[in-house]
């Protein structure tokens, strides 16, 4: 997912296992924590309002449709599904744990059936108690309200074909079985999915109450069983959080008590004005990123206040592989040696908060491979282990080889500060190698889903990828994988058009190979990922870390590998 | 004892003498002309300051550039050392021409070098847009005043529409619209990035602004009697035009001048500003402001010195006008004494 739009993922319990593994022993966990559970709860420290500041809302506050990070942090205090994704630090953010439904499923059938059983005596916010009908009304409804994941991550559910085609009608009778007396729900799906646990452990696939409506909720409230239930909501003004008064804690890792008495989310206050307010205490967190002239500010008078961690994500630059000149692979590789790493990550913010890379897959993620085909003195076949230094002469001529010289390239970034930073550094590099680039600044609102489009003939922009769960082929089944390009949409999220038949073939068998050969599976996503950036698709940049900036009032700061800061753990007494 | 001037001597001033006396002896004009033509040389020896001064491309990132300065070899883009070392700070003045002068900006590019540049840009948008808005708006003035009838009702109807629009309104959405396509006119086509578009847009926006006064000026000639006289003796309608009614509308003409001039320059300034005017990586003293936005904490010059070389090129030129103005219409001049 993008900072505030998010997209497909695959992953598995496994696999996850293995990723938190290695994220811990490189040490970049959490730079608050460390990879422990969440301590008990403490009610001595309950009370206060937490204000949370923001520039703008999320949009629909719907949990089936909002697929923003800004909503997905609130989601894991207000909504849950049959699992979640676990609080705690660290690694153990990444487990997913038994929420609604009393354990993880049995698996059987061959990996094609997950069989459930609901816990009892759970409530909604509106008291009304929590039923398989629920559960089932709630699968259908992700089709219903076309979900955004619905296609991608719940089409292997049996009947989720013919529930895609008339969405208002969708009935998974044989895709979730539900048993009303034992409570047991059964899915079954179509083939074996390695990340169909991860698939219902995020907000999509949420419990909500039966009656919810079948069209996109809105601003209107959907009724929670979190700890929180939202008690209004104006995009333009605030959104609130108060105590969800039917809450009982029933697994602390899932949903724990949270310590504020009310959650306040303002809106409209510039990056500027939200720094100011954290530093006066007028707001415990802000959550947009810290404007570049004020970070030196807060690493020195406010460092205690600072919060860096890890993200498994990449700033990267998709090229379109089908209009000139990236439809020549010299131009491609071109940019890739020409792009100085060091240099965008000094955009960014500096070396504490983003590191250079090159290879497709983040550091410390599954299958990732230290490896750089495009630094100085090395070639995709024969890789340094690190990006090192650009090699501006060794572009320029293979720029002049490719017969692209001198054409004209537009560099279409989104319209925030640091976007069209990079963007002009991005021009800059383009034209010192030989092409006449323009700077396209378009809203950063339809700037993700311009560059997708194929109508718009984007040759070259700047993105972010933000994972939606730790999988290889969340990056690069979805981002360079043949299903993920369709021409003419909005919604072709393989922005550079890039689809090699063989390595797509190689990235489907990885995927089936996950499900019983995690290890095996990582070390094939390894070498898809050379062989990937052999052909230059896209530059990869850096990897960026979060930063987090906290009021001096503000206690007991937990971070997420998956959600980001926990607001319902938050202490202000 | 006071100078007698004879009478003689009085009756032989044409009015143009005697306005160019009144602006030459007006301190106002003086200054002002001073400062703008220290501002015009600045902008033109531009290039020169960058390539044999400074040395640098003001055009180009130098994120990784270092600076030889006080004995030590700096970077241009500092990361931060102290507490978490969050962030990178670009190098402030070095008060030496030699060396970012007045700093670097978030690419490493050299700020006094890229404001010479916006100055030549927003210069050379000010006034050509101002010219043009002048041209069409005499061909405008002079059309409609002299034929009135169904061409001064049609083209007064066209300058209310225009005049309906606030102006930063109806420039931002053209600007808007045509920064991603361009302007094609038949075999014209001015591309998306030319500095051609801004002189377009701001040239057309101010057009009802001065072609109005224009008009009603030229409707008032129309009834003198030596236009009448010039009817009657059967002069065509060119010679009316050009001989006997622009002679007269020009000295209004040339108050607008400066004015428009300062006013475009604004407005090529705050487009640039918000990003839809002049395009990176050339520069205007709007773009600037822009790229010093961020900067506003750390290095806030960036921004302040493109703001103040606005400013006082803005008084400067209004200042002009009002010389001007004092000098063609002694009544008004008479009138601020009062």
């Amino acid at each position: 997912m993008r900072r505030s739009i998010a997209v497909l993922a695959l992953a598995s319990t496994l696999s996850m296992g293995l990723f938190a593994t290695t994220l811990a022993s490189s040490g970049a966990a959490s730079a608050t924590g460390t990879d422990a559970p969440l301590a008990a709860y403490d009610a001595s420290h309950a009370g206060g309002t937490l204000k949370l500041v923001a520039n703008a809302a999320a949009g629909s506050l719907d949990p089936k449709i909002n697929y923003t990070a800004q909503y997905w942090q609130l989601y894991q205090a207000t909504y849950d599904g049959l699992l979640t994704f676990s609080y705690g630090d660290g690694k153990n953010t990444f487990n997913v744990v038994p929420d609604l439904a009393v354990a993880l499923p049995k698996i059987s059938n061959g990996g094609k059936t997950l069989t459930f059983t609901l816990r009892k005596g759970i409530k909604f916010s509106t008291g009304a108690a929590v039923t398989v009908a629920d559960v089932k009304a709630s699968f259908e409804r992700i089709f219903k309200v076309s979900s955004p994941t619905a296609g991608s991550f719940y089409n292997g559910i049996v009947g989720a074909d013919a529930c895609l085609k008339a969405p208002a009608s969708c009935k998974l009778d044989k895709g979730v079985v539900v048993n009303a007396a034992t409570g047991s729900i059964v899915i079954n799906l179509v083939s074996p999915d390695d990340a169909i646990l991860s698939k219902l452990a995020v907000p999509h696939a949420v419990i909500n109450p039966a009656s919810a409506p079948a069209k996109d909720a809105g601003t209107t409230i959907i009724p929670t069983t979190g700890a929180y239930m939202f008690k209004s909501y104006d995009p333009n003004k605030s959104l609130i959080m108060v105590r969800n008064p039917y809450f009982k804690e029933w697994n602390h890792q899932a949903q724990p008590s949270g310590y504020p008495d009310e959650i306040d989310y303002s809106f409209g206050l510039t990056a500027e004005a939200q720094v100011t307010a954290v530093e006066n205490n007028q707001a415990n967190w802000m959550y947009d990123p810290v404007p570049a002239d004020r970070l030196n500010e807060l690493g020195t008078k406010y460092a205690a206040q600072v919060h860096v961690n890890p993200l498994t994500a990449m700033w990267y630059l998709p090229m379109n592989v089908n209009i000139a000149p990236f439809n020549n692979l010299k131009a491609r590789q071109a940019v890739n040696y020409a792009l100085d790493r060091a240099a965008m990550v000094k955009i960014f913010g500096g070396s504490q908060l983003a590191a250079p890379v090159c290879s497709f897959l983040p550091p410390n993620f599954p299958g990732h491979v230290d490896y750089c085909g495009y630094t100085k003195g090395a070639t995709p076949a024969k890789p340094a282990k690190a990006w090192g230094s650009a090699d501006l002469a060794l572009a320029k001529k293979l720029v002049t080889e490719s017969g692209t010289a001198g054409t004209a390239v537009g560099v279409v970034v989104s319209d925030d500060e640091v976007n069209k930073q990079m963007g002009e550094y991005v021009q800059s590099v383009l034209n010192a190698i030989g092409y006449k680039a323009t700077l396209k600044p378009i809203s950063g609102n339809i700037q993700f889903t311009y560059i997708q489009n194929t109508k718009n003939k984007v040759q070259i922009s700047v993105t972010q990828w933000y994972q939606d769960y730790p999988a290889a082929s969340d990056f690069l089944y979805v981002l360079l994988g043949c299903a993920s390009f369709t021409p003419g949409s909005d919604s072709s999220i393989n922005m550079a058009g890039y689809c090699n038949k063989a390595l797509d073939a190689k990235m489907k068998a990885a995927i089936l190979q996950g499900t019983t050969d995690p290890i095996g599976a990582n070390k094939a996503w390894g070498a898809i990922d050379q062989a990937v950036m052999a052909d230059a698709p896209v530059a990869v940049a850096f990897t960026p870390k979060n930063l987090d900036f906290i009021s001096s009032s503000t206690k007991n700061y937990h971070f997420s590998l998956q959600y980001k800061m926990f607001v319902s753990q938050i202490q202000l007494k | 004892m006071k100078r007698r001037v004879p009478v003689s001597a009085e009756k032989s001033d044409s009015p143009g003498r005697i306005a160019l006396r009144t602006l030459v002896s007006d301190k106002r004009s003086w200054i002002a002309s001073i400062f703008l033509i220290f501002i015009a040389i600045l902008a033109i020896f531009a290039p020169v300051y960058a390539h044999n001064i400074a040395h640098t491309d003001p055009f180009t990132s130098s994120l990784n550039a270092t600076i030889h300065l006080h004995g030590k070899d700096l970077p241009v883009l500092e990361q931060s050392t102290g507490g978490l070392g969050l962030g990178v700070t670009p190098i402030g003045p070095t008060w030496n021409f030699s060396k970012y002068f007045l700093g670097s900006d978030n690419q490493g590019r050299d700020v006094f070098a890229r404001l010479l540049y916006g100055g030549r840009n927003t210069l050379m948008i000010g006034s050509l847009a101002a010219l043009l808005t002048i041209v069409i708006s005499i061909i405008i003035g002079l059309v409609a005043g002299y034929w009135r009838g169904f061409i001064d009702s049609l083209l007064s109807r066209i300058l209310d529409v225009i005049w309906a629009f606030p102006v930063y309104l109806l420039s931002i959405s053209l600007s808007v619209v045509l920064l991603t396509s361009g302007l094609s006119l038949g075999p014209i086509h001015v591309g998306a990035g030319s500095l051609a578009l801004p002189i377009i847009i701001i040239g057309l926006v101010y057009v009802p602004y001065v072609a109005r006064p224009i008009r009603g000026q030229v409707l008032a000639l129309r009834e003198r009697e030596f236009v009448r006289a010039a009817v009657g003796s059967g002069a065509k309608n060119s010679t009316i035009i050009f001989r006997e009614i622009l002679p007269n509308v020009f000295p209004s003409v040339l108050v607008f001048v400066p004015l428009m001039i300062a006013l475009s320059m604004l407005t090529e300034s705050a487009l640039s500003f918000l990003s839809i005017g002049v395009q990176p990586p050339a520069a205007s003293w709007g773009t600037i402001i822009n790229d010093g936005l961020g900067l506003l904490y750390t290095r806030p010059i960036v921004a302040f010195a493109p703001g103040f070389m606005i400013v006082l090129t803005a008084v400067a030129l209004n200042l002009l006008g009002d010389a001007v103005r004092d000098a063609l219409d002694p009544k008004a001049r008479l009138r601020g004494a009062l």
